[in-house]
């Protein structure tokens, strides 16, 4: 297995609170990265620093190095906006735009530069089949996304993420706002995306993480305390601080 | 005591109501005043030749309003082309751009902008923009069209500015997150997602302007010239505001002069309800969603 992507000594503040401490961790690529903790530790914070999306904070400052494909991110010439289109995100609450599914699925593409409706439409397909809501979305892609139930939601954001192409995909609580039904689907939808995908999952449910990821990550107060296998974190716990949350002792 | 504050509870929702009532019947008096005045001349002139005849002579009674009618409607369309563009992007400016010391200053400007009397709107733009007017573009005289379409154009703009900075601001976050976390950039994301997301309330924004510039009198009879000519960019021109403005002092009581420029009110008033019926579609448009 390849890494795909490699922190070094991350350091992370939001003015003067530090958030991050001294993160190193390699993500392997075509795997599922789940990352676990207790609220507040910094799972959503970690996962925004791999596609910049903390760029927006004005208050926060980064040091250390994150290398995507063995190049650093926080580099000198790294392109932001290419970067996200390679590195692609979904949120907490699905929050498709305002528009018609067809437009929220053509949005990426269209900014970047693909033209012409026979190119659009396939890419709208594809990526609507590859996110599992083709077949509940062909007789309406005309419609407003806002008018779908929060689980269709969250599958058209994954969707929209898809168009772009991706290489790796990040997704925080993606499931937390939806029902079990919805849940499942979601969870099915990464197994087989991980296919082509490098997934990186935030994640407060404990089953999910050992349902769906092949590693996962443990936080605590910033820190990464422990990071390995699923199967081991989950079984066979180095530190005793992991065992203590996944047991349900705290958090 | 029980039937005490029950009395009181009674009159105040009395009161209350006459209150309202208030409001409602000075709408219903202004408009039947206007329909009973306004009518005869149009009879009398007849609706075709009132509306589109292109003369306006009182002293050799030809009353045509179609001159005034199309500056009135020139004159705001110029206004919205040149405000529009220019509030729209202040405004987006001032919600997602600005550092926050640099928008309080501007916020004040505006407010400002807003509070201004339209009768120093119009002394400023008789004593400044008309010579510049002038001299630009080498005209015998600098008030014309051009001139009020400016000052219109600046008098709309707080208008714009501060409605269409509410509907941006109340844009979600997670909007332009989603934008940005697909590569887009800071600009395109406002562009394509925040300016779309904010549509209604711009629009509403506009149609407010609108009502505003069609409305407006004193500021622009100071700039315009004031004679009831066809509009063109740099001729004299009256307003369907200014038109009753300029005449209404001298027509003699009871003559046709006065019933005609009653008439004309009657036009803006039909106006002004167009528009307000338009904001008011938009607006439920916008609760609907
Ligand atoms: N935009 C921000 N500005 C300032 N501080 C922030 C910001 N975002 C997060 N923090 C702080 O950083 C720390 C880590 O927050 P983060 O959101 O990464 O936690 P989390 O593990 O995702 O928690 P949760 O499980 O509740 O989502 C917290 O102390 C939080 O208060
Ligand atoms: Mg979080």
């Amino acid at each position: 297995m390849a890494t795909i992507i490699e922190t070094k000594k991350l350091n992370l503040w939001y003015g003067d609170n530090q958030a991050l401490y001294g993160i190193d961790s390699e993500l392997q690529d075509k795997e599922i990265t789940a990352l676990i903790g207790p609220s507040g530790c910094g799972k959503s914070t970690f996962l925004k620093t791999l596609n910049r999306m903390n760029d927006l904070v004005d208050s926060c400052r980064i040091e250390g190095t994150v290398m995507f494909n063995g190049k650093n991110i926080y580099g000198d010439k790294i392109n932001v906006t290419e970067l996200r289109t390679r590195i692609g995100m979904v949120f907490q609450k699905p929050n498709p735009f305002p528009m018609s599914i067809y437009d929220n699925i053509a949005y990426g593409p269209r900014l970047h530069g693909v033209k012409g409706r026979k190119k659009l439409d396939e890419i709208v397909e594809r990526s609507l089949r590859q996110a599992a809501i083709w077949s509940e979305t062909k007789d309406c892609l005309k419609k407003s996304a806002l008018g779908m139930s929060g689980g269709q939601q969250q599958r058209i954001c994954i969707a929209r993420a898809l168009a772009v192409e991706p290489e790796v995909l990040l997704m925080d609580e993606p499931t937390s706002a939806l029902d079990p039904i919805s849940t499942g689907k979601i969870e099915e939808l990464a197994l087989e995306l991980k296919k082509k995908y490098s997934i990186i999952i935030v994640t407060h449910n404990m089953q999910q993480a050992s349902r769906i990821s092949d590693k996962t990550a443990f936080f605590l107060l910033g820190k990464l305390i422990e990071f390995g296998d699923t199967e081991q974190i989950f079984n066979n716990p180095q530190d005793r601080r992991t065992d203590d949350y996944i047991s349900g002792r705290f958090g | 005591m029980k039937i005490r504050k029950d009395t009181a509870e009674f009159l105040f929702k009395i009161i209350f109501l006459i209150c309202g009532i208030a409001a409602v019947f000075c709408v219903l008096a202004i408009s039947i005043y206007l329909l009973i005045s306004g009518i005869p001349a149009i009879l009398e002139i007849g609706l075709k030749d009132f509306l589109f005849g292109t003369v306006w002579k009182s002293e050799k009674s030809q009353f045509g309003i179609l001159p005034f009618i199309l500056t009135s409607i020139y004159g705001t369309a110029g206004a919205v082309v040149l405000g529009v563009p220019l509030g729209i992007l202040t405004a987006v400016f001032l919600a997602k751009a600005a550092p926050p010391k640099i928008a309080e200053v501007i916020h004040t400007c505006v407010e400002l902008l807003a509070g201004i009397p339209s009768v120093v709107y119009g002394l400023t733009g008789m004593t400044v923009l008309v010579p510049f007017i002038q001299k630009t573009f080498n005209l015998s005289s600098g008030a014309c069209l051009l001139s009020a379409i400016l000052v219109l154009t600046v008098m709309i703009l707080p208008y714009i500015i501060s409605v269409s900075e509410t509907a941006l601001k109340a844009v979600p976050k997670e909007y332009e997150e989603a934008s940005l976390a697909l590569g887009a950039t800071q600009t395109e994301t406002w562009f394509r997602i925040s300016i779309r997301a904010a549509a209604s309330g711009i629009i509403a924004s506009v149609i407010q302007g609108v009502g505003r510039a069609i409305g407006e009198a004193m500021a622009i009879i100071m700039v315009s010239g004031n004679v009831a000519n066809m509009p063109a960019l740099f001729a004299s021109v009256r307003f369907l505001t200014t038109a009753i403005v300029s005449e209404m002092s001298y027509a003699a009581y009871g003559s046709l002069q006065r019933n005609a420029l009653f008439s004309i009110g009657l036009v803006l008033f039909l106006f002004i309800l167009l528009i307000n019926g338009l904001l008011r579609l938009v607006s439920e448009r916008n609760s609907l969603k």
